[in-house]
């Protein structure tokens, strides 16, 4: 796509989320909000599955870490500074992504995919099964960080609107600071590294140590995500850590059309929109999500940001005839 | 020049190098030796043990034992992305590229290699000057310059080896080991590439695997003949051309020689 047209695109699409809270609906604040921070949670994802060519099964994990320190911080020493509780946060996620890759790394393929998982399901069973984080029923968040500087307090996360809006300068800045990465020489060793990772190390490069650094990367921006998830909604449960979430996380990169942050976007956003219209609609609605999902995989390979290809394709097939 | 009054300088040196894959001895006790300013042909029939040798030199395969050195250092032990380092690149049997990437991106990938630099994750790969710079230099050696902005999977087959020579070069590699570069070329290709080897020869040395006896003769300095994973005869094309060992262990009779 022209990049003028997808530049001016992308705009509208930010101007139509920040209007969001114009309609007035909490309910609808805070939903749009969910789709920011899964947004993000998507695009960490997309690094590793989409640019680098390694396929998580236990993204939760690390959100799912974030959003209990989130938790267990403020439980422990009252109400805390966001400027410190964020990197603290996301700090904690790196390091468990950087550990556990440091293992899961040296597998590939299916080997990769369910030792993440492993992983991922000894984290969550932490959490469920050990007092540490209110074993299954989770914590609820004595006080969301404060933003003060000093004695100047830029915003209140406490306000919905605030929230909505730090979330989505949240989601832009992960997002901009994605498209600088895969823009350097590290985000092209990387897509290099998903082409063909053997020629990339008889080139000379060391790919084990980009894929963990990749790795750590997207674990600490799914921190992020996850972080976003325990101050919006004021508790946490081992539920997001659990397997399901890394499924549903792959599920919006898949359908958004991995190897596409915008796509990561949109997969987010469609995955979060459709859960809330089958959910209303039917009891059943898993039933009804499942088939949807399995004919969008089917019917779109390469996922809602193809469309505009397959559009083109088809117009300009139909012309040449 | 002045080469011939120079000592030639030993690049690449194997000795004894053995591989076993359980109780099959793919390459039993082969010495090799690479000078500067050389194209060493490796030859034999299928099954002789050819990739196995040059899988041990680029360290894509480890050794079960032998020896190996680079100027004079022990390499045997390093991983091939360290050998890349030290400055032994190679090309592969079958067509080994980034198919979704422009032949600029491919080269550049292989440039930049020599200068990683991580931890700039803000910095655009694009503007680092030095690797452009160098890939375009290098797309133009290979013979390439017209591709440049082509995605490289849809070059013809030839093409997509002189690439993989560019890529090798951009690595600044003093030793290339070359796995049947002009395999499945078409006879304008072909010599195209022959050309682009004896120039590349100057300044650098060459191992190469080959079954195109008009190539191999054409270019040779030297040539080593594997039969069964093992070292039949080793010399200049004029020694091997008339080796009666040669003949009758690989070639079976003189005809199928093509001299």
């Amino acid at each position: 796509m022209n990049t003028h047209v997808s530049l001016i695109l992308k705009l509208i699409a930010v101007i139509a989320i920040a209007c969001v809270p114009l309609s007035g609906e909490s309910f609808y604040v805070e939903l749009v909000a969910k789709m920011l921070l899964m947004a993000i949670f998507a695009m960490s994802l997309d690094l590793l599955v989409g640019f680098t060519g390694l396929v998580s099964f236990g993204h939760a994990a690390y959100f799912g870490i974030a959003a209990y320190s989130v938790a267990l911080f403020s439980a422990n020493f009252g109400q805390m500074s966001l400027w410190v509780l964020l990197p603290a946060a996301i700090l904690l996620s790196a390091l468990a992504a950087l550990v556990i890759g440091f293992f899961a790394i040296r597998t590939k393929g299916i080997y990769f995919i369910m030792v993440t998982l492993a992983f991922a399901q000894m984290a969550y069973f932490v959490f469920h099964d050990t007092p540490v984080g209110g074993g299954s029923d989770g914590m609820f968040l004595d006080a969301r960080p404060s933003t003060a500087i000093g004695s100047w307090v830029p915003f209140d996360l406490d306000n919905e609107l605030h929230m909505f809006y730090f979330a989505l300068a949240m989601m832009l800045l992960v997002y901009a600071f994605l498209q600088r990465v895969l823009q350097s020489p590290f985000g092209r060793v990387l897509m290099g590294i998903k082409s063909n990772e053997h020629r990339m190390q008889s080139l000379g490069y060391y790919t084990f140590g980009y894929k963990l650094a990749a790795f750590s990367l997207a674990g600490g921006l799914g921190g992020v995500a996850g972080f976003l998830y325990a101050v919006l909604f004021g508790y946490v449960t081992p539920e997001l850590l659990s397997w399901h979430e890394s499924g549903n996380v792959l599920l919006m990169v898949i359908l958004g059309g991995m190897g596409s942050l915008v796509g990561a976007v949109m997969g987010a956003f469609v995955f979060e929109a459709m859960r809330e219209f089958f959910a209303d609609i039917t009891k059943y609605w898993q039933l009804l999500m499942g088939s949807v999902i399995v004919a969008l995989v089917l019917f779109m390979p390469g996922g809602l940001t193809a469309i505009p290809g397959r559009i083109k394709r088809a117009l300009q097939g139909g012309a040449a005839k | 020049m002045n080469a011939t009054t120079r000592a030639p300088e030993v690049l690449l040196e194997a000795r004894k190098l053995t591989r076993r894959f359980g109780g099959l001895v793919a390459n039993q006790d082969i010495d090799v030796t690479l000078e500067r300013g050389m194209i060493h042909v490796l030859l034999g029939p299928n099954g002789a043990g050819k990739s196995t040798c040059i899988n041990m030199l680029s360290g894509d395969l480890p050794p079960s034992e032998g020896e190996i050195r680079y100027l004079g250092q022990d390499i045997t032990r390093l991983t091939a992305a360290q050998r890349s380092q030290v400055g032994i690149g190679r090309s592969y049997q079958r067509t080994n590229i980034f198919p979704q990437f422009t032949v600029l991106e491919n080269v550049r990938l292989a440039a930049q290699s020599r200068r990683q630099q991580p931890w700039r994750i803000f910095s655009k790969a694009m503007e680092a000057k030095w690797a452009l710079e160098k890939a375009h230099a290098c797309i133009e050696e290979a013979g390439l310059g017209k591709r440049t902005d082509w995605v490289s999977g849809v070059l013809s087959h030839g093409e997509q080896r002189q690439l993989e020579i560019a890529m090798v070069l951009a690595t600044d590699a003093q030793v290339l080991l070359l796995d049947e570069p002009l395999a499945g070329m078409g006879s304008e290709e072909s010599a195209n590439m022959v050309q682009v080897l004896k120039r590349l020869r100057q300044t650098r040395g060459i191992l190469l695997v080959e079954h195109d006896m008009d190539a191999v003769f054409a270019v040779a300095d030297r040539i080593t003949v594997m039969v069964n994973g093992q070292l039949l005869e080793c010399g200049p094309p004029a020694q091997i051309k008339a080796s009666v060992a040669v003949q009758q262990a690989y070639l079976g009779t003189e005809d199928s020689l093509h001299v």
